[in-house]
């Protein structure tokens, strides 16, 4: 009987293409995305070198980063901006790289759209020049971020070089309590072992309740595995996978449906795998999270109080709390619930899909946003704005006082236009709360979209659980 | 690519952890389609005020870290996005190494791309790293890549890690591209065995 292996090695084992002494494995990607801001260097290397790409029907190119959230009617007032996202357009033209471009009727957010038209599928690897990438594990693929020298790498080759990773499991048994949600779990867990907690690895989530989520659920779990250091997470597909899947645009049909569905049956861990490493959660015992610092692994219960760095034994720990308790103005021990904010952010490729638009609206329907308080909700894709405009969900957004706008990054890179002020706060959907990365000097809460569209009502981080 | 053999620097320190690639590049410089004038942007808003004026208290705007090609910093450095650019800023800066306990993934690849050493020392090492440049800041260290082992004056080794596929790039001055290009037939076997996944031209 052969040795029972995790689903991380069975995906690794199957696209390795060779392995030479004293290299690393060359592995073979089956999909490569492409934005505007990761990949300009890459095309030009190729063109340096006078290199085609090997494989464009494992490519596919949109613009999300840098776009305006503006209607499309309007043209994109940043050149420098326009200039990229013109780029993105004629380098796919010119090395025949198909793309939905930034007037496309199914453009979106990288993470968003790949899933959405089928391109994701179990058992793949995928990449992209994005580290969030990870969101594609969801489907049980091998999915990581990597930089722009990779992306020629792949462009040119198909393959890349890389050592395996360590497997690492994370274990969610349990149920999640009303008012918890999947970005919870994940800042949960980031909480517990720190942003480099999975430095090297890659994780698989299972256990109960990560089968109850549902596949838009699932992504947001997986796209911040790299806020915890690891630069994978994936889930082992089953049949709410195969649900999703089915008659996606570029979904397997027909019989060769049937023969992937085989294939993909076979992905799941091994019973007696061994993993590297393991930690196990209880999604019962969890409460609605939020980060109070500028990491992701700065996070808290939302109903409880910012860390004390005078009981913090290690040094450097001490000394980062501090810094980052300055930066954001917040006192040790004091409340985060309550605490007054500027602006609400619902979107990204963590939180930008229809599950996300129908928790906050469902917050927000016959409610009001404070008048003290700037809400974006940024709907991930094209076809996620179309999805939510034909439930009516666009009108409760308008009616509470929240702005409905077009696709893209958005406020979670800010790259765009949409910012903070130097010192405003922020609930925000997304996946980091770096110094500045909403913009210059501003101050992000990271949380799930409920916590969000409670904070929006109160004009203060707030605990959707006891909203009037 | 220039091959990378050995070279001597002082060091520069930005002690703290976690620093991710949003403080070494600010994400609003990466509209830009070439890899070129990052180097001025390199931790730009530590670096400058709200006016564009350099910060006095910031460690790059000091004399002292003028031509200092050794950057000394904290766990997990380069955590966060994969943006490439961060790579880019820092050498162009003139940083041809770091030295930290740890190094995020991402950053640690893009780094070995671009002849930017990721030097993992230990706990104890980088705590002596960081005492003797604080006794004499312009005490010069040496990096040797042949030899895996940072020098110290008094002539101490310090073996370092480093993926010995990269070292040898790194040495020979040749990127990887090329030895992937070299595999064709190993990749085109690959694919004649491989079963369709996806067709993104439909």
């Amino acid at each position: 009987m052969s040795i029972p292996r995790t689903i991380i090695e069975k995906i690794w084992d199957a696209h390795v293409v060779s392995q030479q002494e004293g290299a690393p494995a060359l592995l073979y990607i089956d999909l490569q995305l492409v934005h505007e801001v990761t990949s300009p260097q890459a095309f030009d290397g190729l063109r340096a070198r006078g290199l085609k790409v090997r494989r464009p029907d494992l490519t596919f190119g949109t613009v999300d980063h840098s776009t305006p959230t503006t209607p499309r009617s309007l043209p994109i007032l940043d050149p420098v901006a326009a200039a990229q996202v013109a780029r993105l357009e004629s380098n796919c033209t010119e090395f025949g790289i198909p793309f939905f471009g930034f007037h496309s009727p199914d453009q979106g957010v990288v993470h968003v759209i790949g899933p959405e038209q089928g391109l994701t599928q179990p058992g793949m690897t995928v990449v992209c020049g994005d580290s969030h990438t990870a969101t594609h594990g969801a489907f049980g693929a091998l999915a990581f971020g990597i930089g722009t020298s990779e992306v020629e790498m792949v462009l040119a080759t198909q393959c890349l070089l890389q050592r395996p990773s360590r497997s690492f499991k994370v274990e969610v048994s349990g149920a999640l309590k009303p008012g918890v949600s999947a970005k919870d779990i994940i800042l949960a867990l980031i909480a517990r072992i720190g942003v480099s907690g999975g430095t090297g690895s890659v994780f698989e989530f299972r256990g109960a309740a990560i089968g109850a989520l549902s596949m838009e659920e699932r992504m947001t779990v997986c796209n911040m595995a790299i806020e915890g250091g690891a630069r994978a997470g994936l889930v082992a597909p089953d049949d709410t996978t195969y649900q999703y899947l089915a008659g996606r645009p570029f979904a397997p049909k027909g019989a060769e449906w049937d023969r992937a569905l085989a294939r993909w049956n076979a992905l799941p861990t091994g019973d007696g795998a061994v993993y590297d490493r393991e930690v196990s959660m209880d999604a019962g015992e969890l409460e609605p999270m939020i980060t109070f610092g500028t990491n992701p692994g700065m996070g808290i219960p939302v109903s409880g109080v910012v860390p004390d760095p005078a009981g913090v034994a290690d040094a450097a720990e001490r000394g980062a709390l501090v810094k980052a308790l300055s930066y954001m103005g917040l006192a040790p021990g004091q409340p985060l619930a309550g605490q007054p904010i500027d602006v609400v952010f619902i979107g990204s490729c963590t939180n930008g899909r229809m599950a996300d638009m129908r928790a906050a609206a469902g917050v927000l329907q016959g409610r009001k946003v404070s008048p003290k308080v700037r809400v974006l909700v940024v709907p991930g894709s094209q076809q996620v704005k179309r999805q939510a405009e034909a439930e009516g969900l666009d009108r409760i957004f308008r009616e509470a006082g929240a702005e409905w706008r077009e696709p893209g990054c958005s406020m979670c890179i800010a790259m765009n236009g949409d910012q903070l002020a130097p010192g405003q706060y922020s609930v925000s959907t997304s996946n980091r709360n770096f110094e500045g990365r909403q913009g210059k000097g501003g101050r992000t809460f990271l949380a799930s979209p409920l916590t969000a569209a409670a904070s929006a009502v109160m004009g203060a981080v707030a605990d959707v659980r006891t909203l009037a | 690519m220039n091959k990378f053999t050995q070279f001597a620097s002082h060091m520069v320190a930005i002690i703290a952890d976690n620093v991710d690639t949003d403080q070494i590049i600010p994400a609003r410089f990466l509209k830009t389609i070439s890899k070129e004038g990052l180097g001025d942007q390199l931790f730009y808003d530590w670096r400058y005020d709200a006016e564009g004026k350099p910060k006095a208290d910031f460690i790059l705007n000091h004399p002292l870290a003028k031509q200092a090609q050794i950057l000394l910093t904290g766990n997990n450095f380069g955590c966060g996005s994969s943006r490439e650019h961060a790579p880019w800023a820092l050498t162009q800066y003139g940083f041809r190494a770091v030295v930290a306990p740890s190094f995020a993934d991402i950053f640690k690849q893009n780094a070995l791309k671009n002849s930017l050493l990721p030097i993992e020392v230990s706990r104890p090492t980088h705590e002596l790293l960081l005492q003797m440049h604080l006794e004499n800041p312009m005490l010069r260290v040496r990096i040797d890549l042949e030899k895996q082992r940072l020098i110290l004056p008094t002539g101490q080794g310090i073996k370092f890690p480093i993926d010995e596929f990269a070292r040898r790039c790194l040495l020979d001055g040749v990127d990887d591209i090329g030895y992937v290009l070299g595999q064709e037939a190993a990749i085109a076997a690959y694919e004649a065995r491989r079963e369709l996944a996806v067709n993104t031209l439909g």
